[in-house]
């Protein structure tokens, strides 16, 4: 056992656990963090998806030991207050989910995708998102979505946001 | 404690019992202490009624008391409450069927709550599958709500000395336009505890005159789910909970020949041996997979067959006349035999389906709590009230001390209707005295769940030169009887179902099949429209009058622009079908590079047509979805397995489809506002498969009739 210390959404937490402990087991089962979902263990799926200093990570394949001193984002940090992040907007705008399982992972990616190239061509958003599994089949849905979202970036950046 | 043996799994007959035996035990104060003040519309069984029932659901050794489901409740304060046994799991019911209730009460969406899949609160429903949700619950829930709108319409007449005819109901408020004077629905209460009976008939709001139903809806909660903030089964906690792990056998049906469970106990877990169930329950995940793991056993297989000599044994082993429910697996209309040999073209074909697993990106998981000896569990089913059943068998305790709680999950397609891990996790909490999470692994998920059956379909048709279907004989091996009866007119057929004894554990599949039923099917009719040269699309509809199933393939023809001309690789199919009450022809485009082996499914559209529309754009979600999950079915997915084990049970070696798979999706809906409404969750997926295959053909000369259709591409067949 050792103590780590982790940076999650912007507030600093303290885990005492294995140093081979998963992320994904340290947000789900010691922080409560279950918005990060388990789907296949093995990187996979990606509904375990997580930011790790901006980068898409798969939590569940990532060692607890390998991520102190580094900002990591989960779903739950996403929105600012009541403010939905674009992505989390345009994937209920657009409806793009059935069962949702997935949903957590589909949007941390595109937010990783969306933060290194703001307008991706639809090849380019199947090319990075085909790592994220949706069993109940919205893909198109989603790429929709991101496309919306990618938008809905551009313009607020244009009218000075700060998105 | 073998699977196989303790929980059979009945593949196609939950779908028989379309009617539920509703139950609910509590009186009418009873009632009262959990809804509060209001006003509650109920459905009175009458014990006669009841007695008639063949379900299991009644209690045990009781005289009948008068069973009283309570379906909507109006609190004084205004809210809506909706209880219902059916379950979320994707298909966008919790959206729908408050449309529903919305619509018939007259209150907005916002106020109405639904309570879905709670053994104690909700009435009894057989299990959330078979395209019901719909057709019966939809309507039921409309019912429930036109009678609380008439009660509350009455009660405001009552209080205006008005006639009740003259009042309209409408955003939650009684008004009465003539006064130019409106009452709030709460109002009306007045703190009174008001309980209305469901009248048999009451008129509900036809479709043409729908405000909140037949429109685009988005996810009622669906803030909960981009946020991270809903909790699936998987996410469930109490204060003092401990995590279970179960001791798997290395083979199906293995038993147990020693175990020692000593230095599992010394790690610090709970360790539960009994009989063939083993487990370990600790403080954390990753202490109860060592404890587990630290348990030396010896278990004893028999010898298994693998997927090589799969089709040859289910055709070797059929169980004739141990079918359970004995009807409608055979038919037989004039002299087949006859017709066949003085056929102008007669074609024998064969098509197999492999197994296939469900995949639910969300695995089993169950919560459970015991309080003496009465126990609590939340989990991940299509089925609370059979997983209630389930709870019950296995520690023998009356179902009225077993609550199973339902938190909308991360799907099931037809795969969760069973009780595993609810019951490993009250047999572990019950030894550690403290609640107990039980998560499955996908490995677990894969190997210890059950699959989609597998199937081999032989068929023979007879055809006249014309282009007139003459013959029809179809024999389906184990996939099982949903859409096994075809939709074209032949005038000599002989259908039969064959029940095999399954080497894997297997059951219900989204579509069941209906998906294995109509690929054997819709390939056929396009190798006799081969036969004669007729145009595929003209030979089906010359042999086809059901007006519906003919308006969806002469849409979706319509919009594919069936007859246009095709470059060379590309080819053109379509398949469709009638299922659940849903009517789809899909029409599907692909691209075949004979020298690379790729296949590329380049477009694929459907039109599909279920009655009135409840949510058009939940609708066309289902449509697409089941296009892109039925892409797995169709081109690669199945499971290998060889003496006991499965050798691909990881979603490393087990291909699913992603978003480079998917190709351009088209959906027609045909509105049809004078029909009822139908469900929509399975119907789709089964057009798919035969018009790619169909596509192939037509693209390559090469036919296929297995699936998967292209698990390694073109190459390895060509």
């Amino acid at each position: 056992m050792a103590t780590f210390q982790l940076a999650i959404n912007r507030k600093s937490y303290s885990v005492d656990v294995d140093p081979q402990t998963s992320l994904l087991t340290v947000l789900r089962e010691h922080l409560d963090l279950t918005g990060s979902k388990y789907g296949c263990g093995e990187g996979q799926c990606g509904a375990c998806t997580v930011l790790i200093d901006g980068k898409a990570q798969r939590s569940c394949i990532t060692r607890v030991s390998s991520v102190s001193q580094k900002q990591i984002t989960t779903i739950e940090g996403l929105a600012s207050g009541d403010q939905l992040h674009p992505v989390q907007q345009a994937f209920l705008d657009v409806g793009a989910m059935q069962c949702a399982y997935c949903t957590s992972g589909m949007i941390m990616s595109a937010v990783a995708l969306l933060d290194r190239n703001s307008n991706p061509q639809p090849d380019e958003i199947v090319s990075f998102m085909n790592g994220n599994v949706c069993r109940c089949g919205t893909y198109p849905r989603i790429v929709s979505a991101i496309q919306k979202a990618a938008k809905a970036k551009t313009a607020a950046s244009a009218k000075g946001g700060s998105r | 404690m073998s699977a196989k043996s303790h929980l059979p799994i009945e593949p196609e007959r939950y779908e028989l019992r379309a009617s539920p035996p509703y139950h609910f035990d509590l009186d009418r104060r009873e009632f009262f202490k959990f809804l509060g003040a209001g006003l509650v519309v109920v459905s009175v069984l009458k014990p006669a009624a009841i007695a008639q029932e063949s379900g299991g659901a009644r209690r045990r050794g009781e005289s009948l008391p008068q069973e009283i489901d309570a379906w909507l409740h109006i609190g004084d304060n205004g809210r809506v409450t909706v209880y219902t046994g059916k379950v979320e799991i994707g298909q966008n019911i919790r959206t729908s069927l408050s449309q529903a209730v919305a619509e018939e009460l007259r209150v907005p969406l916002e106020n109405i709550d639904v309570v879905m899949g709670d053994t104690q609160l909700t009435p009894f429903d057989m299990g959330t599958f078979g395209s019901r949700t719909t057709p019966t619950m939809n309507l039921q829930l409309r019912k429930v709500a036109s009678a609380a709108r008439d009660v509350l319409i009455g009660l405001a007449a009552e209080q205006w000395k008005a006639d009740r005819q003259t009042l309209r109901a409408a955003d939650g408020k009684v008004t009465d336009p003539r006064a130019n004077r409106s009452v709030e629905y709460a109002a009306l209460m007045k703190g009174q505890q008001l309980t209305e009976v469901l009248p048999a008939e009451d008129p509900l709001i036809p479709a043409p005159d729908w405000s909140v139903a037949g429109k685009s809806i988005p996810k009622v909660d669906g803030r909960d789910f981009v946020t991270g903030k809903h909790r699936y089964p998987s996410d469930q906690k109490l204060p003092d909970m401990l995590y279970g792990k179960v001791l798997r056998p290395p083979a199906f049906d293995a038993t147990l020949v020693s175990v020692d469970t000593q230095k599992a106990e010394q790690i610090g877990a709970t360790v539960v041996h009994d009989g063939n169930f083993v487990g370990a329950a600790a403080p954390t995940s990753q202490l109860a997979e060592a404890a587990v793991a630290a348990i030396h056993a010896e278990w004893k297989s028999e010898p298994q067959i693998s997927n090589k000599e799969l089709f040859d044994y289910l055709r070797k082993n059929t169980a004739e006349g141990k079918d359970p429910t004995g009807d409608g697996d055979r038919f037989d209309t004039g002299s087949v035999d006859q017709a066949l040999s003085s056929a102008d073209h007669k074609l024998q074909a064969t098509y197999t389906v492999a197994y296939i697993a469900h995949t639910p990106l969300e695995p089993r998981a169950a919560l459970a709590k015991w309080d003496g000896d009465q126990v609590t569990v939340w989990t991940g089913t299509q089925r609370p009230f059979g997983v209630r059943g389930q709870l019950a068998e296995a520690f023998r305790i009356p179902e009225e001390h077993v609550r199973v709680m339902m938190p909308d999950m991360g799907s099931g397609y037809g795969g969760k209707h069973t009780g595993e891990t609810a019951i490993e996790a009250a047999r572990l909490a019950r030894a550690a005295k403290r609640p107990v999470k039980v998560v499955w692994t996908r490995e677990e998920e894969f190997t210890w769940s059950y699959f989609r059956p597998a199937g081999v379909i032989d068929v023979t048709g007879g055809v006249k030169n014309d282009g007139t279907l003459t013959a029809w004989e179809f024999h389906n091996y184990n996939s099982g009887s949903a859409g096994i009866r075809t939709y074209y007119e032949v005038p000599n057929q002989r259908i039969v179902f064959h029940p095999v004894k399954s080497p894997l554990r297997q059951g219900s599949y989204r579509a069941l099949a209906a998906t294995a039923n109509h690929f054997a099917r819709e390939s056929h009719m396009d190798e006799l429209a081969h036969a004669v040269k007729m145009d595929p699309l003209e030979f089906r509809l010359k042999n086809l009058k059901n007006e519906r199933l003919r308006a969806v393939f002469e849409a979706a023809a319509k919009q594919f622009g069936w007859g246009k001309s095709k470059s060379a690789g590309q080819g053109f199919g379509m398949g469709g079908g009638y299922e659940k009450l849903g009517n789809i022809a899909t029409f599907a485009e692909v691209h075949a590079d004979r020298k690379s082996g790729e296949v590329k499914i380049v477009r694929v559209v459907s039109a599909f047509e279920c009655g009135a529309i409840v949510n058009p754009d939940g609708l066309r979600n289902q449509i697409e979805g089941s296009n892109v999950q039925g892409l797995g079915g169709a081109l690669f997915e199945a499971i290998e397995f060889d003496n006991g084990k499965i050798l691909n049970g990881r979603l490393s070696q087990y291909r699913v489809p992603r978003f480079r798979d998917v190709p351009a999706i088209e959906t027609v809906l045909l509105d049809r506002k004078d029909l009822p409404s139908a469900g929509a969750g399975e119907c789709p997926l089964i057009g798919l498969a035969p018009a790619i295959a169909n596509a192939i053909f037509d693209a390559t000369g090469v036919r296929l009739r297995a699936l998967p259709l292209i698990p390694n591409g073109l190459k390895s067949i060509a």
